[in-house]
């Protein structure tokens, strides 16, 4: 983490606080930045994600909109493209599914089609992540859709210093950046430095070194990781963390060179797991790591099948703590 | 009996009472106060008149060599002509500024001659060349060129409608006093986003203006049979005013159009206008068998009774602004052109593969 050198004062903030404050700072720096969507001024957004901003930047910079994801993206990606930098607000994950055209036929491909003539310099913050009792159209986690997506950047922030300094990458980056936060990690706690900085996109950040093991979470996953990280050291089993913090780009390099190092590797996603995140950061360990492995490589996501609202149902859906420490002991050979 | 034969005869059984209004058109709300009198024409109303009679047959001789070049297999992809349509872009770009902003369509040639691009850049597009305007990357449905505002030709057919309101809304935003124009077709009233956006513009009172063309067909469907209600009641729902005009009438074009961008520019708001028109030849060049979905009478009609270069020279010549001998040597002058810029096209270098991947990311 050689960002950490530069850290100034700091100080404990909410994940909700530092992504507040990340746009607050961005604002002030730059008047070209706005933000657009569904209840983000006075409401704040359903998870207050956004209070105070409209008293300071005021109705025209904080912009409440229609219940109409498809059009206030797509005006968006119209206003990036004519020299704005508007933080696109869509409330849940779920509804990303109405913004598909403007983000995977436009936003993604503008720049590449006008032969790299217009630029759209645009974030679509959202979120994802279950457990939180909403069902089925309120707690998917969608980031793979976009990961897949040429044209696109996506970043996943996992804690609240993250959160900060990545969405302030974001603002700044002359692409469009897809930025998921997980809603339930809104209350988490975490230092986070008073004034400026950046994370750059595509470099992995190694939470805990090990030697037996890499585990690769992202996002809500990176905290389960950890968890389960220290059931292993209990049991004598050296656990690597890796939050590759960005699924595009992807420090592909920093994934490999881990497993080199500890032959053994889970990956760990939210998302499903089939043809999932979980699936291509697998497959990129197995083809850099192949002749280091001894184990073949565990993917571990949600489970396919829509997200049920009973709670008993639900939790079984994503992996915990316990079923990726279960996994990990397995591929040891200490079962 | 072959397949599209049996399409025809199910359409037909489909739609017995379909009306095809081939001249429906609403009348301009104001009419023409000026040209009347050749002699009180200024100076800069014949000029302008001279200007957009040349930019029509700009896009109507740009469009032969397309069609030229498509059938010599020298085009790769798809080539759809905005032939019969040419008074719309140019009346209505004739009422913009250079830095107003339009986006386009997959019929696009038009929009983008008459916002300014050089033809010899459009063709090299066209075939793929590293000369185009997108460097070959987007082809014909997708040129684009921030010089002159044209913020790209979309494939997708109301994919540009929040585009086009979120240059808009920077120009609200900026203060400049700029207009953005989104082209789109009637094709395009199907599609969702366009009534978000309206709304949205609406509400904000964003300087657009939805300019609606409708040639009368959803690619091989006649608009009646996909299109409920009426178009110009739609509008109104949001507060947007909603007017139509003669599309084959390039100077009634310009004269709705002055007066929606001053209204946009003036910061009353989003307007939409439908401009009648007629796409003369098939959805693409290869669409050549049509009469399952339209009679070559009616296209008959409209190529000798509604041509917009033709009526516009008459008018021209009527007002005694230029006569037959000076419009036939314009006319040469400009196949020259278009002859110089598809040669130019065809000589340019294609881009070398080590390209692919430039331009992914800014």
């Amino acid at each position: 983490m050689p960002e950490l050198l530069e850290r100034g004062v700091e100080r404990e903030l909410t994940f909700a606080q530092a992504v507040r404050e990340a746009l607050a700072e961005e604002m002030r720096r730059d008047p070209t930045v706005c933000i657009i969507g569904e209840d983000v001024a006075e409401a704040g957004t359903p998870f207050k994600v956004l209070s105070g901003l409209v008293e300071e930047f005021g109705k025209e910079r904080v912009i409440d909109t229609p219940i109409s994801e498809a059009g206030f993206t797509g005006v968006g990606v119209g206003a990036a493209m004519t020299g704005m930098r508007p933080v696109v607000d869509i409330m849940f994950g779920d509804f990303l599914t109405l913004t598909m055209d403007q983000m995977v036929n436009q936003a993604a491909k503008v720049h590449y089609m006008s032969g790299g003539k217009w630029k759209v310099p645009m974030v679509l913050r959202t979120t994802l992540g279950a457990t939180r009792r909403s069902a089925a159209q309120h707690s998917q986690s969608l980031h793979v859709w976009f990961s897949h997506v040429p044209g696109l950047k996506v970043v996943l922030p996992s804690t609240p210093y993250d959160a900060k300094g990545l969405l302030k990458t974001a603002i700044r980056d002359d692409n469009p950046v897809v930025f998921f936060e997980d809603k339930m990690m809104y209350k988490t706690k975490g230092l986070v430095p008073e004034g400026d900085y950046t994370i750059p996109f595509g470099v992995a950040d190694i939470k805990r070194e090990g030697t037996d093991i890499t585990i690769v979470g992202t996002s809500s996953m990176v905290q389960v990781a950890l968890g389960a990280a220290a059931l292993l050291d209990e049991m004598g089993i050296s656990a690597e963390v890796i939050d590759p913090r960005t699924t595009w780009p992807l420090d592909e390099a920093t994934l490999i060179a881990s497993v080199k190092k500890t032959s053994r590797a889970i990956v760990v996603d939210e998302g499903y797991g089939r043809y999932g995140v979980t699936a291509e950061i697998a497959s990129v360990i197995a083809e850099g790591a192949f002749f280091n492995l001894e184990a073949p490589v565990k993917r571990m996501g949600a489970m396919h099948v829509p997200i049920p609202f009973s709670p008993p149902l639900e939790d079984v859906t994503v992996p915990t703590e316990q079923t990726v420490f279960e996994a990990a002991r397995k591929l040891c050979g200490k079962a | 009996m072959s397949p599209v034969t049996d399409k025809a005869k199910k359409r037909d059984a489909k739609k017995p009472e379909v009306k095809r209004p081939e001249t429906k058109t609403v009348e301009t709300k104001k009419p023409e106060t000026k040209n009347s009198d050749a002699m009180k024409a200024s100076k800069s109303d014949v000029e302008r008149s001279l200007r957009m009679y040349r930019r029509m047959l700009m896009i109507r001789l740009f469009e032969e060599q397309v069609n030229d070049l498509y059938t010599r297999a020298l085009m790769p992809g798809l080539a759809h002509l905005y032939v019969g349509e040419e008074a719309v872009a140019v009346g209505i770009c004739e009422a913009l500024r250079d830095d107003d902003y339009i986006t386009s369509t997959h019929r696009g040639h038009g929009h983008c001659v008459a916002k300014g691009a050089a033809p010899n850049r459009m063709f090299a597009e066209l075939l793929g060349k590293e000369a185009g305007y997108c460097k070959g990357k987007g082809g014909s449905m997708h040129i684009a060129d921030p010089a002159t505002g044209n913020l790209g030709a979309n494939a997708i057919v109301a994919g540009s409608a929040g585009i086009a309101t979120g240059a808009a809304f920077s120009a609200k935003h900026k203060r400049k006093g700029q207009v953005a124009v989104c082209f789109f077709g009637e094709g395009a009233l199907g599609q969702g986003v366009v009534y978000e956006v309206m709304n949205l513009a609406a509400l904000w009172k964003l300087p657009v203006i939805y300019v609606c063309e409708n040639n009368m067909y959803n690619e091989y469907t006649h608009f009646l049979e996909t299109t409920a209600g009426d178009i110009l009641s739609r509008g109104p729902a949001f507060g947007v005013p909603s007017e139509s005009v003669d599309g084959q009438d390039v100077s009634a074009v310009y004269q709705v159009a002055s007066r929606l961008v001053k209204r946009a520019r003036d910061g009353e708001g989003p307007s939409f206008l439908m401009c009648n028109t007629y796409r003369y030849t098939g959805h693409h060049v290869g669409d050549i068998s049509r009469e399952y979905y339209r009679s070559k009478q009616e296209e008959h009609h409209w190529k000798t009774e509604r041509d917009p270069v033709k009526l516009f020279a008459e008018k021209l010549i009527a007002q005694k602004l230029t006569d037959a001998p000076s419009l036939v040597k314009l006319e040469e002058e400009v196949r020259a052109e278009m002859q110089a810029a598809v040669d130019f096209a065809i000589a340019a270098p294609y881009p070398n593969a080590d390209k692919v991947e430039q331009d992914v990311y800014a």
